[in-house]
C-alpha cells in the first residue's frame, strides 16, 4: 500500500535486551463487596519493540484487563495481587503517581473501542490534538505544527478544517484516526489498542487497520491489540496469545496459532467459527461443552479442564506448565500429543439444502421514506426481493444501508410508503403489524440482536413462551403448556430453565429462549437481525446450529441480517447486498462469494479481515458513506466506487438486472467485464482505491447537503 | 441558535399561558362563590352579592377568563382587594427585595456546593465524599424555617454573632445590609447546598468515568489540568439545570424564611395577602414567580447550549 | 447474577439436563435475589438510622398520650420554663410540656404527608406511564401541562389554594398531592421512555398485544423500582411541605401539637431567649425528614446496584 506519509521510516530497533512490554506472572482481582474475585491468574508475555501482539479470547477471559493493567489504568476496585509489568525496563507496578503520569505521557498510549467517547465532546478537535503535544513541553506554535503533521500522518485529508470541528461532527473512522494521532504524539514505546475497530463499518475498519499496519512499520512502537474478531488479530499481529479464564493458554506466531492450534481451547474456539467458506449443509459447527467460568470463580489447576475433552486427573491437580514447541510457540496443556484425537464433526448426511421452493414473501417496489424536520429521508427505495420457502436470505450492507429498516418494514413495525407490494403467500400484507390478522402476525416473527433487551426481565422464561403461544396460536389451557414444553425441547431448554428469569440465564440460553418465542406460532418467516453478534464465538456456534436445525425441521424461511460474512455464508442460501436503501446485488450465496460481484460487494468482501489469512484483492474505498437524506446522483455508489466511470455513473442510476440466472446486479459495467476486472484484481498486489474524480463528485454532493 | 431561542421562547409562552390558566382555575372555579370565600361564612348574603358585583366575580366564567388573559398580556393583574391599588407594582417591589436575599443565598451556596461536589467526586467513596454526600442529604431535607430557627437559636441568640432580624436600618451601607441578610441567606443556602453538590458530584463522576478522561490521563495531563480542561465544562451541564430549577423553589422557601426573620419581601407580602384573602395579589405573586422560574430555566438552557456544542450546533440546522 | 449454566450441545445432542444441585441452586438464587437485596439494605448504617428514627416517631404517633409524661394539650405547670429534669424540653407559653407535645406532634403530619405523597405518586405514575408510552401528541400536550405545573411555586400555590378552599387536612393532602404529581410524572416518564426502547416491547407488539397490556403488564412492573424510590422521596418532601404550610399558618390548625404549627406559635419568643418550645419541634421535623431521606437514598442505591 502506498501511504501518503512523508515522515522518514522508523528508527532502527534500539540495542539492549529490553522488551517494550514484559508482563510477568501478573495476577489481578476485582474486589466486589469485600471479596477478591480473581480475573488474571498469572499472565506472562512480552512484546519486543516494533512487534505487534494480539490477545484473543472470549468475554471475561481478562484480555482487556490485561491491556489496562499494562498501562496501570485500572478500575477503582481492581488490585494487582502479584507479578510485575515492565515497559521498556521500568516496573509499572511500583511506580509513583508522578512517574506514572510522566511515563504515560512519554512512553505508553492507548486507543479504545468507541472513538466518539474517547474525545471530549465539548472541545474542538484541534485543541485536543495540540494538547497531546503541548503536554510534552512544546511551545504552542510547535505543538500546533506537530498536531497538523500528526493528522496528516493518519491520512486526514484536510487537517486544518478537521481541527475546527467538534468530535460529533466527524465520522467514526475519522474520530478513530484522531485518537490514533494523539496516541502517537509522544512516539510511544507501547501502543495499546483495545477493540479499535469494533463498531466501525467493514470498509472503515479495513482502512483503520491499514493505517495501524503502516504506522507500525514507521514508529517502532510495540503494539498490544485486543480484539474479539480473530480476523482483525490475524491481519495485524505478528504474535498472538490466547487467553482463557485469566491465563494465556497458548502463544505463538499468529498465522501458526490460527492455522495449527496446539491447545484444546484454541482448537475448539477456531472450530466453532464458520471458516473456510463452510456452509450449514456441509457440517454443523463445533461447540464447546459447558460454559465460560464466571469472573472470580475458583478454578482447578488447568483452567480449561471442565470443558476439555482430553482432561485427565493430572489436569485437576497439576497446573500445566508452558510447553515450548519451538519458534516462540508455547502451550499450557498436559496432553498436546493427544490433540489429534479431537476430530471435527462429521459432515452432514443428506441434509443438502432443499430445492428452492415457491415464494413465501414477495416485495415489489417497496419503499420507505422517513420525514424528519421537513426533510424526506428515503431509507428504502424500490426494493424488489423474494424470500422462498425454507430458504435463508442473507442481508448485508454497512450502517445506513437500510437493512434494519427493511426488516422492520417486513415485520410491520414501520409502515411502507404507499404503492409498494408486500405479499405473503400471494396475499398483500397490511403495512402495520397492528392491522394484520393474527394469522399474518404468527407467520412473520423476529429474533432480535440483543436477547437482554428482547426479553422482559420481569417475566420467567415460561411466561414469555406461554404468552406468545397464547397470542399467536389461539391455544388455551393445557395445550399452551404442551406447546411451551415442545418449544423448549426443540431449543434444548430444560424444564428448570423455564422457571428462571432472563437475567439468570446465560447469553446463549437467552437467545435460545428468544428463538423459541419466535417459533411459538410456527412461523413462515423469521427475521433474525444480527442474532449472534452479542454472543461469544463458542455460543454463536450453538445458536447457528440451532437455527439451521429448526429450519430443516420446520421449513421456515429466514431473513438473516449480519455484518459477519462468515455467519452469512454459513447460514444463507441467497444473499442480498444493500447500499443506501437499494438492493445492489442478489444471488445465490456461493455465486455472490465467488463473483463476479457488484463493485460494492467486491469492496465489502475484500474489507473483511480473514481469520484464514486468505489473500484477495485489496480494495479500499475512499470517502464516507453518504447520508440517505441526500443520496448521490446516478448510481448511489458512484462517490466511492473504485470502478467509477465518469460521464455515466454519476448521471444515470443503473437498474437491477439479471446478469446470470438467479443473479441480479445494479451496475453499468457488463458482468463479463466485471468478471475480467475482478480476476485481474485478485492476481495483482495492487490496492484499488476510489479514483479522485469520484471523490470530487462526492465533495460536490456534500456541499449541496442541506444538513 | 436563534431558531433554538425562538422555539424555546414560544414554548415558554405556552407554558406561561397554561400556568395562568391553572391559577385562574384555582381562584375562579374551585370557589363556588368568591365573595363568600373572602367574607367568610357569617357575612349576610347581600354583602356577599355586593362584593361579587364590585369584583365582577358574578359574571360568567368565560368572560372572566378572557379578561384575565387580556390582563396577563397587558400586564394588568387587577387591583388589590385590600388596598385597591394595582397589585403588580407591589408584587414586583416585594420580589425585588426578596431577590436581594435570594441572590445572596445563591452567591453563598453555588461556589461552595460546586466545589464540594467536585471534591467529593474526586475522592469518590472515601471519607470526605461520604461526609459530603451525607451532609448534602441531611441539609437539603430540612425545611428552611427549621434551619432558620436553629440558626437563630444558635448563632443569633446563644452566640449573639449576627442580627436575627433581616431588615437593616434605613440608609445602611452595603456591608451592614449584607450583615443583616446573612443569617436568612445562610438558612436558604444550606438547603440548596445539598442539591447542587449532589448533582455536581454525579455529573463529575460520570465525566470522570468517561473515555475522554482516560484519553486525557493517558496523554499525561496532571489531575488539575484534566479537571480544568476536560471535567469542569462537561460535569457542570446538569448542575446548571439544577440551579435554574432551584431558583424557582427558592422563592417558595423564601416565604417561611422571611417570616422567621421578619423581612418585608415576597413572603411577607404574600402572607399578608393570604390573611386578607387578597386573591389578585396572590395570583400575581404566583404568576410572577412562575415567570422567574421560566426565565431561569430559559437562561439555563441557553447556558447549556453554549456549553455543549452538540446541542448548539444541532439546533442551528 | 452469575449465569446458572450454559448448554451447548453438539449437533443433534439431547436436551441437556441440569444436574439436580444446579437446579436447587438456581431456585434458591431466585428467591435469594430479593433477600440478598434486603440484606444489603439492612446492612447500610444510613438505612438503619433512618428506619430507627421513623419507627420511633410512628410508635409515638400511635401510642400518643399513653406514653407521654404529661398531657400534651393542657398545661398545668408554669409557662416558659427552660428544660429541667422535670420537663426535659421545658414548657411552652401556656405551660404545656414541650416533650409531650413533640411526641404527639408526629401524629398529624404522619397521616397527612404519606397520604399526600401517595396521591402524588399515584397520579404522577399514571400520568408518567401514559406520557412515556404514547409519546406523540399525547406526550407533547401533557408535557406542556406538566411543565406549567412545575413552574408553579409549590408553597405559594398551596397558600393560594388553601386560602380559596379554607385550611383543612384534606385540602392539604389534595393540594400537596396534586402539586407533586407532575414531578413524579417526569421521573416515571423517563423510566418508561428508556424501557420502551427495549426490544421486548417491540416483540410484544409483533405478537399483537394491545398498548394497554404492554403498559400495564410488561412495562409497569419494570418501572416499579424507581416508583417506590420516588414514593419515599416524595414522602420526605411532603413532610417538608406540610410542615412549612403549618408554619405559615395554613396547614394543620390549632390545637394540633403539630411541629410546624408549634414552631409558628412560639418562634417570636426566640429573641427573648425562650428557644426550647421552637427548637425541639424544629429538631423533630429535621429528624423525620432526614430519616426518610436516608431511607430513600439507601433504597435507591440498593435498587440501582
Amino acid at each position: 500500500m502506498t501511504t501518503m506519509i512523508d515522515l522518514p521510516p522508523g528508527a532502527p530497533v534500539p540495542p539492549g535486551d529490553h522488551a517494550a512490554l514484559r508482563v510477568e506472572d501478573l495476577s489481578l482481582s476485582y474486589i466486589v463487596r469485600g471479596i477478591a474475585r480473581p480475573v488474571l491468574r498469572g499472565v506472562t508475555f512480552e512484546i519486543k519493540p516494533g512487534e505487534s501482539y494480539g490477545l484473543v479470547g472470549e468475554s471475561g477471559c481478562g484480555k482487556s484487563t490485561t491491556a489496562y493493567a499494562a498501562v496501570r489504568y485500572l478500575a477503582r476496585n481492581a488490585r494487582i495481587t502479584g507479578g510485575r509489568i515492565f515497559i521498556d525496563g521500568s516496573d509499572m507496578t511500583t511506580m509513583s503517581e508522578d512517574r506514572l503520569r510522566e511515563f504515560r505521557m512519554r512512553h505508553a498510549s492507548m486507543v479504545y473501542q468507541d472513538p466518539g467517547a474517547a474525545l471530549n465532546p465539548t472541545t474542538k478537535v484541534g485543541p485536543q490534538v495540540i494538547e497531546a503535544f503541548a503536554v510534552l513541553g512544546e511551545s504552542r506554535p510547535v505543538a500546533e505544527a506537530h498536531a497538523l503533521e500528526a493528522l496528516e500522518r493518519v491520512q486526514i485529508a484536510d487537517p486544518r478544517r478537521v481541527m475546527q470541528r467538534y468530535p460529533h461532527q466527524l465520522s467514526g473512522g475519522m474520530q478513530q484516526r484522531i485518537v490514533i494521532a494523539m496516541a502517537l504524539a509522544s512516539d510511544p514505546k507501547l501502543l495499546v489498542l483495545d477493540e479499535p475497530t469494533t463498531g466501525l463499518d467493514a470498509t472503515v475498519e479495513a482502512s483503520v487497520l491499514d493505517l495501524v499496519r503502516s504506522l507500525q512499520g514507521e514508529t517502532n512502537a510495540a503494539i498490544l491489540l485486543i480484539a474479539h474478531n480473530l480476523g482483525v488479530i490475524r491481519s495485524v499481529c505478528d504474535r498472538v496469545g490466547v487467553m482463557y479464564a485469566g491465563k494465556i493458554v497458548e502463544e505463538g506466531d499468529a498465522a501458526a496459532v490460527f492455522d495449527k492450534p496446539q491447545h484444546p481451547y484454541t482448537l475448539a474456539l477456531l472450530r466453532s467459527l464458520p471458516r473456510h467458506g463452510i456452509r450449514k449443509s456441509q457440517r454443523a459447527l463445533a461447540t464447546i461443552p459447558g460454559s465460560l467460568p464466571p469472573v472470580g470463580a475458583t478454578l482447578p489447576a488447568c483452567v480449561f479442564v471442565d470443558r476439555c475433552p482430553l482432561a485427565t486427573e493430572i489436569c485437576r491437580t497439576i497446573d500445566p506448565p508452558p510447553v515450548d514447541l519451538g519458534d516462540g510457540r508455547t502451550s499450557k496443556c498436559h496432553h498436546i500429543d493427544r490433540l489429534p484425537e479431537l476430530t471435527e464433526a462429521p459432515a452432514r448426511a443428506g441434509a443438502e439444502h432443499a430445492e428452492q421452493g415457491g415464494a413465501a414473501l414477495e416485495l415489489s417496489g417497496l419503499s420507505k421514506t422517513f420525514h424528519q424536520g421537513g426533510h424526506s429521508v428515503p431509507a428504502l427505495v424500490g426494493i424488489d426481493l423474494t424470500i422462498h420457502d425454507g430458504e435463508t436470505l442473507g442481508l448485508v450492507g454497512e450502517s445506513g444501508s437500510g437493512k434494519s429498516t427493511l426488516a422492520r418494514t417486513i415485520l410491520g413495525i414501520e409502515r411502507p410508503d404507499a404503492g409498494g407490494g408486500l405479499e405473503l403467500d400471494s396475499h398483500q400484507l397490511a403495512g402495520r403489524s397492528t392491522d394484520r390478522p393474527t394469522e399474518d402476525k404468527r407467520s412473520i416473527q423476529m429474533v432480535f440482536q440483543n436477547p437482554e433487551s428482547a426479553l422482559n426481565r420481569g417475566w420467567t422464561a415460561r411466561r414469555i413462551l406461554a404468552r406468545s403461544v397464547r397470542k399467536l396460536t389461539g391455544l388455551r389451557g393445557k395445550a399452551i403448556d404442551k406447546r411451551v414444553d415442545e418449544l423448549a425441547a426443540n431449543l434444548r431448554l430444560s424444564q428448570q430453565h423455564l422457571d428462571l428469569k432472563p437475567r439468570q440465564l446465560s447469553g446463549g440460553l437467552k437467545q435460545r429462549l428468544a428463538i423459541a418465542r419466535a417459533f411459538a406460532g410456527d412461523p413462515r418467516i423469521v427475521v433474525a437481525d444480527e442474532p449472534t453478534s452479542a454472543l461469544d464465538v463458542s455460543v454463536q456456534a450453538a445458536i447457528l446450529n440451532v437455527l439451521s436445525d429448526l429450519q430443516v425441521e420446520n421449513k421456515t424461511s429466514y431473513l438473516l441480517i449480519s455484518h459477519d460474512l462468515g455467519v452469512v455464508r454459513y447460514l444463507a442460501d441467497r444473499i442480498a447486498v444493500m447500499y443506501l436503501g437499494r438492493i445492489m446485488e442478489v444471488g445465490d450465496s456461493e455465486v455472490v462469494f465467488r463473483g463476479p460481484n457488484h463493485p460494492y460487494t467486491e469492496a465489502l468482501l475484500s474489507a473483511i479481515p480473514k481469520v484464514d489469512g486468505e489473500p484477495g484483492a485489496r480494495i479500499r474505498l475512499g470517502g464516507e458513506i453518504p447520508s440517505p437524506a441526500n443520496p448521490p446522483s446516478g448510481c448511489v455508489f458512484h462517490t466511492r466506487c473504485h470502478r467509477f466511470m465518469k460521464g455515466i455513473c454519476e448521471v444515470t442510476e443503473p437498474p437491477l438486472i439479471e446478469v446470470e440466472p438467479g443473479h441480479q446486479m445494479r451496475c453499468h459495467i457488463p458482468v463479463e467485464e466485471l468478471r475480467r476486472l475482478q480476476a485481474e484484481a485478485r492476481r495483482s498486489d495492487e490496492v484499488l482505491t476510489t479514483p479522485p474524480e469520484a471523490l470530487e463528485a462526492a465533495e460536490a454532493t456534500a456541499e449541496n447537503d442541506p444538513a | 441558535m436563534v431558531r433554538y431561542l425562538l422555539r424555546r421562547l414560544l414554548l415558554g409562552l405556552i407554558t406561561l399561558w397554561l400556568l395562568a390558566t391553572i391559577v385562574f382555575a384555582i381562584t375562579n372555579i374551585l370557589p363556588t362563590d368568591v365573595g363568600r370565600t373572602i367574607l367568610g361564612p357569617f357575612a349576610p348574603p347581600e354583602t356577599v352579592a355586593a362584593l361579587n358585583e364590585k369584583l365582577g366575580t358574578n359574571r360568567p366564567l368565560p368572560v372572566r377568563y378572557v379578561e384575565s388573559m387580556i390582563g396577563l398580556v397587558t400586564l394588568n393583574f387587577g387591583d388589590s382587594f385590600v388596598s385597591g391599588s394595582p397589585v403588580l407594582p407591589q408584587v414586583l417591589g416585594a420580589v425585588g427585595r426578596s431577590a436581594k436575599l435570594a441572590g445572596l443565598a445563591l452567591l453563598i451556596t453555588i461556589p461552595l456546593s460546586i466545589a464540594a461536589g467536585l471534591y467529593a467526586a474526586r475522592r469518590r467513596d472515601r471519607l470526605a465524599d461520604r461526609a459530603i454526600v451525607l451532609a448534602g442529604v441531611t441539609l437539603s431535607s430540612i425545611p428552611e424555617f427549621v434551619t432558620g430557627t436553629i440558626l437563630v437559636v444558635v448563632v443569633g441568640v446563644q452566640l449573639d454573632l449576627l442580627p436575627v432580624l433581616a431588615t437593616a436600618p434605613e440608609k445602611a451601607d452595603l456591608v451592614t445590609q449584607i450583615r443583616y441578610l446573612l443569617l436568612p441567606a445562610v438558612a436558604m443556602a444550606i438547603v440548596y447546598f445539598g442539591y447542587i453538590a449532589r448533582m455536581t458530584r454525579a455529573g463529575a463522576i460520570e465525566v470522570l468515568q468517561s473515555d475522554y478522561i482516560r484519553t486525557a490521563t493517558m496523554k499525561g495531563l496532571t489531575t488539575s489540568q484534566t479537571m480544568r480542561r476536560h471535567v469542569l465544562r462537561n460535569a457542570l451541564v446538569p448542575t446548571v439545570a439544577v440551579i435554574a430549577v432551584q431558583i424557582g423553589y427558592l422563592f417558595g422557601g423564601i416565604i417561611a424564611v422571611e417570616k422567621i426573620f421578619n423581612y418585608n419581601g415576597m413572603g411577607a407580602t404574600m402572607l399578608y395577602a393570604a390573611q386578607r384573602k387578597d386573591l389578585p395579589m396572590l395570583t400575581a405573586g404566583v404568576i410572577v414567580i412562575g415567570l422567574v422560574y421560566m426565565l431561569a430555566t430559559l437562561a439555563a438552557d441557553l447556558i447549556i447550549a453554549w456549553m455543549n456544542p452538540r446541542i448548539r450546533l444541532e439546533t442551528e440546522r | 447474577m452469575e449465569p446458572t449454566s450454559i448448554l451447548a450441545p453438539g449437533p443433534g445432542g439431547q436436551p441437556a439436563e441440569l444436574p439436580a444441585a444446579d437446579l436447587s441452586a438456581s431456585r434458591a438464587q431466585r428467591s435469594s435475589a430479593r433477600r440478598e437485596r434486603l440484606t444489603v439494605l439492612v446492612k447500610r448504617p444510613a438505612f438503619l438510622v433512618g428506619a430507627a428514627v421513623m419507627i420511633f416517631w410512628i410508635v409515638c404517633a400511635i401510642l400518643g398520650e399513653r406514653i407521654t409524661p404529661y398531657d400534651p394539650y393542657n398545661g398545668f405547670s408554669l409557662g416558659r420554663q427552660p428544660p429541667s429534669l422535670e420537663h426535659l424540653f421545658g414548657t411552652d407559653r401556656i405551660g404545656r410540656d414541650v416533650l409531650s407535645r413533640v411526641m404527639v406532634g408526629s401524629r398529624d403530619v404522619l397521616i397527612v404527608a404519606p397520604l399526600a405523597a401517595l396521591l402524588g405518586v399515584l397520579l404522577g405514575t399514571s400520568l408518567g406511564l401514559v406520557m412515556g408510552f404514547y409519546r406523540g401528541i399525547v406526550d407533547d400536550v401533557l408535557s406542556r401541562i406538566v411543565e406549567a405545573f412545575l413552574a408553579l411555586p409549590v408553597i405559594l400555590v398551596a397558600l393560594l389554594t388553601l386560602v380559596v378552599l379554607g385550611s383543612s387536612s384534606i385540602v392539604v393532602v389534595f393540594v400537596v398531592g396534586i402539586l407533586f404529581a407532575p414531578i413524579v410524572a417526569r421521573t416515571v416518564r423517563s423510566a418508561v421512555l428508556s424501557e420502551r426502547q427495549l426490544d421486548y416491547v417491540e416483540a410484544a407488539r409483533l405478537r399483537g398485544e394491545s398498548g394497554l397490556y404492554i403498559l400495564s403488564r410488561e412495562i409497569f412492573p419494570n418501572v416499579l423500582g424507581p416508583t417506590i424510590v420516588e414514593l419515599t422521596v416524595r414522602f420526605g418532601y411532603a413532610i417538608f411541605t406540610v410542615a412549612t404550610l403549618s408554619f405559615l399558618g395554613v396547614g394543620l390548625q390549632p390545637p394540633s401539637p403539630d411541629w410546624g404549627l408549634s414552631v409558628s406559635q412560639e418562634y417570636t419568643n426566640m429573641i427573648s431567649g425562650i428557644w426550647w418550645p421552637t427548637f425541639f419541634p424544629a429538631l423533630a421535623i429535621a429528624s423525620t425528614v432526614i430519616a426518610i431521606n436516608l431511607i430513600a437514598d439507601s433504597l435507591q442505591s440498593v435498587l440501582s446496584e
